[in-house]
C-alpha cells in the first residue's frame, strides 16, 4: 500500500519535512536547518522523516516539494541560465526593448541576446504583422551556443498564442529540441513588459529546475524510494515534475503559499486569517475558499517587475527573535537562530520578544525569569499585530485567526477583530504540511467579449484552465473551476472583460 | 534663451511620481512611460524644459498624447516613431516649424511620455499641459476651455498609419479620434489644438512639468510622505482610512464605480465615498460634495503616499484622499461646462474644494 506522502518546504532558514498518510494525519515530522548548499538540508530533512518511519517507509508513494531555490538563485544569480529574448510584435513595440528594467548585473548574468520582430496581434484578434520566421531563423543563429534557453513573447498573446507556438516550433527547428523554449502565454498575464519578464526569468532557471530535481532524486535514489514527485507553485496548489521542469518560475513564492495552506488544514478552516510567527518576522496571509488570497500588485523578484499572481502577505518585523531596545521599544533587528543563548529566559544578556512573552505568562520557555516590566513591551505589538489583520480582513471582523510558527505565542487570543484566535497542533511545520496536502490546478487569463459570445468564450477559456489542472497532474475527475474573475476593461470600442480562471483538483490516483 | 532647466533620466522618478499624483486615480501607467523616457533621454540627450515666453511667437507647440485603453497600451508598446510622422504632417501640413512639445495632459503616464518624444524629436518640452490633471475625453482640455480650434488633429499608429482630421469642434473631435483610435488598435499617439506659441498663451496651464516633478521630490524619501505631498499640493486631506467597499461597472467605455473610505484613527465614525469614471470625480460625505471635478481628488497609500489608479483600488487599502484646485480657467463658466460635475452627469453645484473644506 503507497498511502503516504513526504511534503518538504525549503525555506531561507528552515527545511521542514512531514509526512501524512491517506487520511492526512501526520506521522512523522521534522525541522531542520537549511544547509548553504540547500541540498543537504534537504537530504537531512527527508532522512530524518524516513527515519522516524522505518518500516513503514515502502508505503511512500509521492513527495511534494517546496522550496526557495529558485528565488534564490534570482538574488544571488547563480546557475542562471543565458537567454535569448524574442518579441514579437514589431513594427508595435518597439520603443522599449527586452529586458531595460532589469538591474543591470541581472541582465549582464542571464542576457544572451534579444530581438524585437515582425508579429503579434491586437486587441481584436487581428496580426498586427505576420510572424517574420526569417528573420527568427536569422536571428537564431546569431545566438545559436550562447543561449542555453529562448524566451518568447508575443504582443496579445494571451489571447492569442498562435504565433507564440510556432515561434516554438522554429526554435526547436534551428536549435534543436534539446534549447528549452519558454512562452509567454503560459506564465505570465496582460501587459507585454512584466510576462516578458516572466518569460525570460522562467527560462533563465531550467537549470536551477534541473538541479532541484536531480539533487532530490539523489536523495531519494540513496533511501531506495521509487515515488512520485511534485513541486509546489505560488498559489498553493502542485504541478507534476515534468511541469515544474518547464515552469520553475511558478515555484517562486511557494513557501507563504503553502504556509496558508497548512495553516488551513491544520486547523479546518476554509476561510480565515493566518498568521505564521518566525523568529525575525510575522507573514500575514488570507485563506479564502481554501486557497490564499493573490496579491493584486505586481511583484518584483530580485528587482524585475512581473506580473505573476502571488500570495497576498503582509510581512511585518516581528518575531519571537525581535530584540527589544532599552527604550522598551522593539526595533526591526532579531536575534534570529542565536535566541537560544541571547535571549534573557536562556541566560543571554539581549531582551527579545520572547522574553516579553514569558514576563507576560504567554509562554514558559527557558530557565531564567526576565524582568516583569518588559511585558509592557506587549501592548504596542498586540496593536502592531491586530492593525495588521485588520488590514488583510477586507473589513470582515467575524474571521478567525490561525497562528502558526515557532513564536506563535506572541499572538494574544482576544485579538480585535477576529472571531476567535485558533493554535493548531503541528503549526511549526505548517508549510510542509501545507505541500503534502496542496491540490493541483491550472489557470488562465484572457479577454472576452463582454456581450454576445460571452459564455462562449468563458466556456472555452474554463476548459482550458481544466486542461492545463489535468495536465499538471489533477485526477480530470475531481476538477472544479475554483475562481472566475471578470475585471471589465475601459476604453474599448466592443466592451469587453478580462476574466482570470482558475481549475484545481486532487491528484490523480497512483 | 530658457532660464536653464534641463529634465535629465535624474528627473524620471520624481517627475513619473508626480504625473501618478496629477492624473487623479487615472491616465493611465506611469511605468512604461518612464521607461521609455529615461531610454530616450541616454539615448537622445536630456530635453530642455522651457516656458512660452523663451519660444518664438509663431513657431508651433505640439501638444502629444496617446489615446486608447489603458489595457491595450500596456501590452502593444508603440514603434517610437509615432512622435516623428506627427511631426512630419503637421509641419508639411501646417507650413510652420515646431518649435517644442507639450504633454496634452500631465496626469499619469501621458505626463511623462512626452519627455521620450521631445528627446526623441530633439525639441524641448513646454512646462505646460492642457489640463493640469487627467481628464477622460479629449476635448476636456484648457485650450478648448479657452476657445480655442482643435484645428488640425493628428493621430499616428505603431504601423506608421497616419490620420489627419480638421474636425468642426471639440466634441467631434472626441467622436472622430475614437472612431480612428479604434481602427488603429485601440492605442495611438495624438496631436490636437497645435497652436503657435502666442495662442498658447491663456490656453495652455503653464509651469505644471515642474510642478509635477516637485510634488514627486516631496513625496520621495519624505519622512512624512502624505503630509509633505498635503503640503506641496496645499490640498485638502478629506479621510484617512480604509477602502471598504469598491463598485465598478463598464457603461460608454469607461470603467464607473465608486469607492467608500472608512475613516480610521482621527477620521474614525466617517465614511466618505468617491465617484470614479476612470478618474475620480466627486467625493461625498453624509451627502454633502468635499470636493468635485474640475478640483483633484487623488486617493494615495497613506504610509507611502503612492498615488493609487481607479483600476488598482481594492478592499482593505489603507489611503488617504487628497483634493487641491484646480486651475483657474476650469472655474470659469467655459470650463465648469466641460469639466464640471454636470458633464460628468452629476446634478451637483460645484463648489470649490478650499470653499467646501474651510
Amino acid at each position: 500500500m503507497r498511502d503516504l506522502r513526504i511534503g518538504v518546504d525549503v525555506g531561507g532558514t528552515n527545511t521542514d519535512a512531514v509526512v501524512l498518510d491517506a487520511a492526512n494525519r501526520i506521522v512523522a515530522a521534522t525541522k531542520q536547518a537549511t544547509s548553504a548548499d540547500v541540498t543537504a538540508g534537504m537530504r537531512n530533512a527527508i532522512t530524518a522523516v524516513l527515519e522516524q518511519l522505518g518500516d513503514e517507509r515502502q508505503r511512500v508513494g509521492r513527495v511534494m516539494l517546496g522550496t526557495t531555490h529558485a528565488t534564490n538563485a534570482i538574488l544571488e544569480r547563480r546557475r542562471l541560465g543565458r537567454v535569448a529574448a524574442v518579441r514579437l510584435g514589431a513594427p508595435s513595440s518597439k520603443s522599449v526593448p527586452p529586458m531595460e528594467s532589469w538591474p543591470a548585473d541581472l541582465r549582464e548574468c542571464v542576457l544572451a541576446g534579444a530581438a524585437v520582430l515582425g508579429g503579434g496581434n491586437y486587441v481584436d484578434g487581428r496580426e498586427i504583422a505576420p510572424l517574420d520566421e526569417e528573420g527568427l531563423r536569422r536571428f537564431l543563429a546569431t545566438i545559436a551556443g550562447h543561449a542555453d534557453a529562448v524566451a518568447v513573447t508575443s504582443v496579445f498573446s494571451p489571447a492569442s498564442n498562435e504565433q507564440e507556438l510556432r515561434a516554438a516550433e522554429i526554435v526547436a527547428e534551428e536549435l534543436g529540441a534539446q534549447v528549452p523554449v519558454s512562452v509567454s502565454h503560459e506564465i505570465g498575464a496582460l501587459g507585454l513588459l512584466e510576462r516578458e519578464n516572466a518569460a525570460v526569468l522562467n527560462a533563465a532557471l531550467y537549470q536551477v529546475a534541473a538541479h532541484v530535481h536531480d539533487a532530490l532524486q539523489e536523495v531519494l535514489d540513496q533511501h531506495g524510494l521509487d515515488v512520485t514527485r511534485y513541486f509546489a507553485q505560488n498559489d498553493g496548489t502542485l504541478m507534476t515534475v515534468d511541469y515544474a521542469a518547464r515552469y520553475p518560475v511558478l515555484t517562486i513564492g511557494s513557501g507563504p503559499a503553502n504556509s496558508i495552506r497548512g495553516a488551513a488544514y491544520l486547523s479546518g478552516l476554509s476561510d480565515a486569517i493566518v498568521a505564521d510567527v518566525g523568529g525575525t518576522s510575522t507573514d500575514l496571509g488570507v485563506l479564502v475558499n481554501g486557497f490564499p488570497r493573490v496579491s493584486s500588485a505586481g511583484v518584483e523578484i530580485g528587482g524585475v517587475r512581473t506580473n505573476f499572481r502571488m500570495p497576498d502577505i503582509l510581512a511585518l518585523a516581528l518575531g519571537g527573535g525581535t530584540v527589544i531596545g532599552t527604550d522598551g521599544v522593539p526595533g526591526t533587528t532579531s536575534v534570529g537562530y542565536r535566541i537560544g543563548t541571547e535571549a534573557l529566559v536562556f541566560g543571554g544578556s539581549t531582551a527579545t520578544m520572547t522574553d516579553a512573552c514569558v514576563a507576560a505568562g504567554r509562554a514558559a520557555i527557558g530557565t531564567v525569569r526576565p524582568p516583569a516590566e518588559l511585558a509592557g513591551v506587549l501592548r504596542r505589538t498586540d496593536e502592531q499585530v491586530a492593525d495588521a489583520v485588520d488590514r488583510m480582513s477586507l473589513g470582515k471582523s467575524d474571521l478567525p485567526l490561525v497562528v502558526v510558527g515557532g513564536g506563535a505565542f506572541l499572538v494574544p487570543d482576544g485579538l480585535p477583530g477576529v472571531s476567535e484566535v485558533v493554535r493548531p497542533s503541528h503549526g511549526g511545520v505548517a508549510n510542509a504540511v501545507g505541500a503534502a496536502i496542496a491540490l493541483v490546478s491550472g489557470s488562465i487569463e484572457t479577454i472576452v467579449p463582454a456581450g454576445a459570445g460571452r459564455r462562449e468564450a468563458i466556456d472555452t477559456a474554463v476548459e482550458t484552465a481544466r486542461g492545463r489542472a489535468v495536465q499538471a497532474g489533477a485526477d480530470p475527475a475531481a476538477v472544479e473551476v475554483v475562481e472566475v474573475t471578470e475585471i471589465p476593461l475601459s476604453y474599448l470600442p466592443e466592451p469587453a472583460l478580462r476574466v482570470q480562471i482558475k481549475a484545481a483538483g486532487p491528484l490523480g490516483k497512483i | 534663451m530658457h532660464d536653464g532647466k534641463t529634465i535629465t533620466p535624474a528627473e524620471i522618478p520624481p517627475l513619473t511620481r508626480g504625473c501618478a499624483i496629477l492624473g487623479t486615480g487615472g491616465g493611465g501607467v506611469v511605468t512604461v512611460a518612464a521607461l521609455s523616457a529615461e531610454r530616450a533621454l541616454r539615448q537622445y540627450g536630456d530635453v530642455d524644459l522651457v516656458t512660452l515666453a523663451d519660444l518664438p511667437a509663431d513657431g508651433l507647440v505640439l501638444p502629444l498624447g496617446s489615446i486608447g485603453a489603458p489595457t491595450v497600451s500596456h501590452e502593444m508598446l508603440p514603434s517610437g516613431d509615432e512622435g516623428l510622422i506627427i511631426r512630419e504632417t503637421v509641419e508639411q501640413t501646417l507650413g510652420k516649424p515646431v518649435v517644442a512639445v507639450m504633454a496634452s495632459e500631465i496626469g499619469g503616464g501621458n505626463g511623462v511620455e512626452p519627455v521620450a518624444l521631445a528627446a526623441r524629436l530633439g525639441l524641448p518640452l513646454l512646462d505646460a499641459d492642457g489640463m493640469g490633471r487627467a481628464f477622460p475625453e479629449v476635448q476636456m482640455v484648457s485650450m478648448y476651455v479657452a476657445g480655442r480650434d482643435p484645428g488640425l488633429v493628428v493621430l499616428a499608429d505603431v504601423q506608421g498609419n497616419v490620420a489627419a482630421l480638421r474636425p468642426a469642434s471639440g466634441t467631434w473631435s472626441e467622436t472622430l479620434a475614437r472612431a480612428v483610435c479604434v481602427a488603429m488598435g485601440s492605442t495611438a499617439l495624438m496631436a490636437d489644438y497645435i497652436l503657435p506659441v502666442g495662442e498658447m498663451r491663456g490656453a495652455a496651464i503653464e509651469g505644471t512639468v515642474s510642478r509635477a516633478i516637485a510634488i514627486g521630490r516631496a513625496v520621495i524619501g519624505a519622512e512624512d510622505p502624505v503630509g509633505s505631498l498635503t503640503a506641496e499640493l496645499g490640498a485638502s486631506n478629506l479621510i484617512t482610512g480604509k477602502v471598504v467597499d469598491i463598485e465598478r461597472r463598464t457603461g460608454g467605455g469607461f470603467v464607473r464605480g465608486s469607492v467608500v473610505i472608512d475613516g480610521v484613527g482621527d477620521c474614525k465614525g466617517r465614511l466618505l465615498r468617491v465617484e470614479i469614471q476612470n478618474e475620480n470625480l466627486v467625493a461625498l460625505e453624509d451627502g454633502e460634495v468635499r470636493a468635485s471635478v474640475p478640483d483633484l481628488i487623488t486617493i494615495v497609500d497613506s504610509q507611502t503616499a503612492e498615488a493609487i489608479s481607479t483600476e488598482s483600488l481594492r478592499y482593505g487599502q489603507r489611503v488617504s484622499v487628497l483634493a487641491w484646485p484646480c486651475a483657474p480657467l476650469w472655474r470659469t463658466s467655459a470650463g465648469l461646462r466641460t469639466a464640471g460635475p454636470a458633464a460628468f452627469g452629476y446634478d451637483i453645484d460645484y463648489v470649490p474644494v478650499e470653499e467646501a473644506n474651510a
